[in-house]
């Protein structure tokens, strides 16, 4: 194991804002966030549907709002195919469903509250990355 | 109120995103890297995370009612059963497979990577699917 791009203080300062998010939206809305469950009630449920959207739409805003008071431009590298992408999409959209949570309702929201559903699931899903990470490497 | 509560925790969420570059598929893949080159940056953003929500959740929980809303709503489900680890296995293959889970993939929608924006088509179709054959959790 080699450790490399290590950036401690951004991720620490920026995992401190994404928190803020959660904790604004429970003390107002009264309600925990998770991405994949914002995104699949807004799509599916007629309940809080609007309220969904919305902050759907912040989430797409929020790297727009950040290049323009800063001037900065953000760079994202994707070195993977089109059709693996399409795959990867399919099996986190099924499998967040199924599982009731991904890296923020499981890995934030629940385990900030100490569910053990929730550290269950974040565990297995962290190994299962890895794994495949791995395999994909090898391959 | 409580929409503009929405529309605000969204655009901060995002701005945490790009500060933490989570939203950064390469970034994501580094962090599961973990026999190769690896980038423990991912678990420094849990930890900034946690150490914010954690303390504020057990103290809001006391509160009688949110301030914009009825009562409070979240899931209490506390089973750990065949389809929390069959969702989080199909889950975490997908993660590691295009180094995108749902929040940093639908916030990239406004960089216009035509990549990004199919893995958000394809996730959303996950979404349905799971819904059409009744297997949510």
């Amino acid at each position: 194991m080699n450790i490399i791009n290590f950036t401690p203080v951004t991720a620490t300062i920026g995992g401190m804002i994404i928190g803020l998010a959660v904790v604004i939206f429970f003390l107002f809305n009264g309600r925990l966030v998770g991405i994949s469950g914002i995104a699949a009630n807004a799509l599916t449920e007629k309940n809080n549907k609007f309220d969904n959207l919305l902050f759907l739409i912040g989430l797409i805003i929020g790297p727009i709002v950040y290049s323009f008071i800063t001037d900065q431009e953000i760079n994202i590298i994707i070195s993977n195919s089109f059709i693996l992408l399409i795959f990867a999409g399919l099996l986190v959209g099924v499998g967040t469903r199924i599982s009731g949570g991904c890296t923020s309702g499981h890995g934030i929201s629940g385990i900030g509250r100490f569910s053990l559903r929730s550290i269950v699931a974040t565990i297995t899903f962290m190994i299962v990355g890895i794994a495949t990470v791995l395999i994909k490497n090898l391959i | 109120m409580s929409k503009i509560i929405s529309l605000v925790s969204g655009i901060i969420f995002g701005i945490g995103l790009v500060i933490s570059e989570m939203i950064n598929p390469e970034k994501v893949l580094g962090f599961l890297d973990l026999f190769g080159n690896w980038d423990p940056s991912l678990a420094f953003v849990m930890i900034g995370a946690l150490i914010v929500s954690s303390p504020m959740f057990h103290l809001i929980k006391r509160k009688e009612k949110p301030l914009f809303a009825e009562n409070f709503n979240y899931s209490n489900n506390k089973e750990i059963n065949n389809k929390l680890i069959i969702g989080s296995v199909l889950f975490g293959a997908g993660w590691g497979l295009g180094g995108l889970c749902p929040g940093p993939a639908i916030s990239s929608i406004a960089l216009l990577n035509i990549n990004s924006i199919s893995f958000v088509v394809a996730m959303f179709f996950g979404f349905y699917l799971v819904k059409f054959f009744k297997l949510n959790s």
